[in-house]
């Protein structure tokens, strides 16, 4: 198919940016999102123009590295990660726009590529369960039942990239925040942080320039691991409980 | 069992135990040059294990190994590549002792390592099923899944610690799979009949990734782990004879900068994507390992590749990567092809039973499907070469087997199916766009995994002192092959464990002399690398830089894949050469070296990647036995069995950098099975 690409390209932090138009053709539906891309750098290559550069790594939508607004969604039109998608979710003649992640929380380093050091840094501030390695107790020694086992590891699914805060007008984090809060609120060992996790983590997020959450759930349609908007209602649950606990 | 490796004249040399020794002073006079490739040089040997019972000499190791007290920890750095597994548990296990750690990565966070692709399992000899498993059994099942090419002593350490990194991963909060009474569930895997396999769905690796970068992100908070992300080791900074830093270029601002430590641990996973299509992750590279053994760490069996038998088949010519399907898939589903070449464009549901080769069942009846990977691979080659692969043409040939979950879906329910394998077939529709709940799955071997690695000793150290090298990085513990769920046992266990216990015997016995950044070893680091992106940038020829990684891996596959010969090796070595030539002379990288340039990163992983690309094919042309994923169209069975030869082979191959003009050196480690006796393998 023959496809007529908006991409934004942007030299570095500092300069304005703009979007430059970019026709491709003879694109396979079998190819990847970011293969479509690589063959469009390698004819810039070709041409004497910079390629452009966007994040990838493991091409099999598990990193979490790669994140594009693709005609104003985030990932794309599918639910998956812009590496899993797939050109046979467009139609030959499609004019598509390609954006970076949009938030204030995400600067822009060049082009497609941002910074999502800011999602590091909510882990860093309670996104953990302090266990000393070699210290741990026999595995058997607790049990954890099956269901909170279960949506423990449904949380634990994000991959955070990122998604979920470009899907939000607000740019909230809340929706990745409340992934971690959920995974480790579930088991016993996360109990003894649960109170100084969920005031440090949200901290930590609204310093960071994330907005808030006013409950739209673009997030939840957007996240590529379908992670449920009720983790958002966990972490309230969580911080409601701390700040009783006057923590 | 004896070996042909010339006897040394005088002790073994150990690397690292004379650092101050010349390279030239370990090598043995005349020692003529092969093939016009390579040269022998003196044997080496592992000199830190322990001796005596097998079970207590980890324990006696750390016993040994000298103490840091607190209050001198934080006097003392590490500077750890790669957070991965390996790098990242080893990052957070210092830090948490309380040393000054710098860890750096490539990615944007060390959350994105590749470990987190992994997805089958985490292998642990806790007996939790009472079906006969024990530490004693895994290591067996291990040294016996490499072919016996890995070493008794650490694979032991391996087995024995296994207990301990699921206790460390639980107590972490990483959400394994559980049974309803609560406790952990296991399944077993390729190549073993117990189950000892610890899972999280189809995302074990994610998991224990996220254990261990949570655990890292703590470190970073409370001060004892500086992060260096986006950053890309250019360079190692040899003092003396000793690792003393790195040189690494700061991806986003282009900035070349030192980084200096009394130790550095490299953690940088494999180099799979030499072959340009693999498992790997775009950005996996071999640079930091081969910047380390060039200058003068020991490079441990490099041709030992690890072709995963379940993959998901190639689909064009554009395709940028291989997307790997977890072997535990095996489990449940069946393997087969039509019996007749006729029929492998017909719609599989139409096949009747009869017509159906179920071709690992009917050759190994007791492993059936659970084969180890090289055995699974290989045949699923062998059926494709004979014509009866399936799926669609690329080029003129079908390269695809089935993976059929129809009697799995007629035995349990969807919803099970679902339970257990849910986002493996998710996936699977979403790269095939087909359902795999109603129509066979295709999968083809792929390159996933490289057994060779820096050459190191007990301690994880390579043969340049205070360089310590672990995970997939390193060659020790798989052998010629690497069983299911091995990788993520070993990553973590040299993060968690081993290497923070061995790492600190080194630090104990320092101090070491302080370096500054005016030393001319650092300059000459530094000033190494500045050329060297500057050449990049200024060739500016007519090739785009995938375009010579895509060659080179059209070579190595070709010629240094699952089937190699002495004619093809030969041939390869001629072929990457001269592209290694044009390379040189024709790539063309734009852009800045002081920006984001990812043309510019690509342009010098491929540079090393040509180079090693020609050692891997010299190891595997000198190595004339089939081993492990190594198979040698020279040496098989009357059957076309692997076949291997003990009696010459039963050694590391340890080589040594030859210098730009000169040749490799070979140095040989012979492997000594005091508990495990040598035999052919057989999953008949």
């Amino acid at each position: 198919m023959n496809l007529t690409l908006n991409i934004w390209r942007q030299s570095g932090p500092s300069d304005k940016g703009e979007m430059r138009t970019y026709p491709v053709s003879d694109i396979s539906e079998d190819m990847s999102f970011l293969e479509m891309l690589d063959v469009l750098n390698e004819e810039l290559n070709a041409k004497g123009e910079e390629p452009i550069a966007f994040d990838h790594d493991c091409r099999e939508g598990i990193c979490g590295s790669c994140g594009l607004m693709i005609s104003g969604q985030a990932h794309g039109p599918e639910v998956t990660t812009t590496c899993q998608l797939h050109m046979r979710s467009f139609s030959d003649g499609d004019e598509i726009t390609v954006e970076p992640w949009r938030a204030d929380a995400f600067p822009v380093i060049k082009d497609l590529v941002v910074d999502r050091g800011s999602f590091d840094r909510i882990i860093q501030a309670g996104g953990f369960i302090s266990a000393n390695t070699g210290s741990a107790p026999e595995a058997h020694s607790v049990p954890v039942p099956k269901p909170a086992a279960d949506r423990s590891f449904m949380a634990a699914a994000c991959i955070g990239c990122g998604a979920c805060v470009a899907a939000c007008p607000n740019a909230s984090g809340m929706l990745f925040m409340g992934a971690k809060i959920t995974h480790l609120g579930e088991m016993p060992q996360g109990q003894p942080e649960r109170d100084a996790r969920v005031v440090q983590m949200v901290n930590t997020h609204d310093e960071e320039g994330f907005g808030g959450c006013t409950n739209v759930g673009a997030c939840a349609e957007a996240c590529p691991k379908e992670i449920p908007l009720d983790v958002i209602n966990q972490l309230n649950q969580d911080l409601r409980r701390a700040l009783t606990h006057g923590r | 069992m004896t070996t042909t490796a010339p006897a040394p004249t005088t002790t073994p040399t150990t690397p690292g135990a004379d650092p101050a020794a010349p390279s030239e002073a370990r090598r043995e006079p005349n020692a003529g040059v092969v093939h016009g490739l390579y040269t022998e040089g003196s044997s080496i040997a592992d000199t830190k294990a322990p001796k005596g019972p097998i079970s207590g000499r980890w324990n006696q190791r750390k016993f040994d190994s000298a103490l840091v007290n607190p209050a001198n920890r934080r006097k003392l750095s590490v500077i750890i590549v790669g957070t991965g597994l390996a790098g990242g548990a080893a990052a957070a296990t210092l830090g948490e002792a309380g040393y000054h750690v710098k860890s750096f990565c490539y990615q944007d966070s060390p959350r994105r390592a590749h470990s987190i692709a992994a997805q089958g399992g985490i292998n642990a000899a806790k007996n939790y099923k009472e079906d006969g498993d024990s530490t004693y059994r895994l290591f067996y099942d291990t040294v016996k899944g490499g072919d016996y090419r890995s070493r008794e002593s650490n694979v032991y350490r391996l087995a024995e610690v296994s207990a301990n990194i699921i206790d460390q991963c639980v107590a972490q909060g990483v959400p394994f799979a559980r049974e309803y009474g609560g406790l952990l569930d296991n399944r077993s895997f390729g190549g073993v009949q117990v189950s000892r396999t610890f899972y999280a769905r189809g995302q074990t690796g994610q998991q224990l990734l996220l254990g261990a970068y949570q655990a890292l992100e703590r470190q970073i908070e409370a001060g004892t782990v500086e992060m260096f992300n986006r950053h890309d080791m250019l360079e190692l900074v040899v003092v003396d004879g000793r690792a003393r830093g790195i040189v690494a270029r700061d991806l986003v601002t282009g900035e070349v900068e030192t980084h200096l430590a009394d130790a550095v641990v490299l953690a940088t996973g494999g180099y799979g994507n030499v072959f340009f299509l693999s498992t790997n992750a775009m950005g996996s590279n071999v640079t930091a390992t081969w910047r380390a053994h060039r200058k003068g760490a020991y490079f441990g069996n490099p041709c030992y590749t690890q072709i995963h038998p379940t993959c998901i088949p190639v689909s064009g010519e554009h395709q940028s990567k291989l997307t790997l399907m977890s072997e535990s898939l095996r489990n449940d589903g069946r393997i087969w092809v039509p019996k007749n070449a006729e029929d492998c464009d017909k719609d599989p549901r139409e096949i009747p039973e009869e017509d159906r080769d179920y071709y690992l069942e009917r050759i190994y009846p007791s492993f059936g499907n659970l084969v180890p990977r090289d055995i699974a691979s290989r045949q699923a080659k062998n059926v494709c070469d004979e014509g009866r692969g399936v799926g669609p043409k690329v080029g003129d040939f079908r390269r695809g087997v089935y993976l059929d979950f129809t009697d799995a879906l007629q035995r349990m329910s969807a919803e099970t199916v679902a339970e257990k394998y849910g986002n493996l077939l998710d996936m699977y529709q979403r790269i095939t766009g087909e359902n795999p709940y109603e129509v066979p799955m295709r999968i083809y071997p792929a390159v996933h995994y490289t057994m060779g690695g820096l050459w190191v000793d007990y301690d994880l150290q390579s043969s340049i002192p205070g360089l310590f090298v672990a995970g997939e990085a390193n060659f020790s513990d798989h052998g010629a092959n690497r069983l299911g769920a091995s990788a993520l046992m070993q990553g973590l266990a040299d993060g968690y464990f081993v290497l923070p216990n061995t790492i600190r015997d080194y630090l104990a016995k320092g101090p070491y002399p302080k370096v500054d950044e005016k030393h001319e070893a650092v300059t000459e680091a530094r000033a190494s690398v500045d050329h060297r992106l500057q050449k990049l940038l200024s060739i500016n020829g007519e090739r785009s830089v995938d375009s010579f990684h895509k060659e080179l891996g059209h070579i190595m596959w070709e010629y240094c894949g699952m089937e190699r010969s002495e004619e093809g090796l030969l041939k390869a070595v001629d072929l990457i050469r001269s592209l290694r030539d044009e390379f040189w002379r024709n790539v063309r990288v734009l852009g800045a070296a002081d920006t984001l340039n990812q043309s510019l990163e690509k342009a010098g992983r491929v540079a090393d990647f040509l180079e090693l690309g020609e050692l891997m094919c010299i190891d595997a042309l000198h190595r004339r036995e089939s081993c492990g994923g190594h198979f040698r169209a020279e040496s098989q069975t009357e059957d076309g069995e692997a076949l291997r030869h003990d009696d010459e082979y039963a050694y590391v191959a340890a080589w040594e950098w030859g210098g730009d003009s000169g040749t490799p050196v070979l140095h040989k480690e012979d492997l000594v099975y005091e508990f495990v006796e040598l035999k052919q393998r057989s999953y008949k």
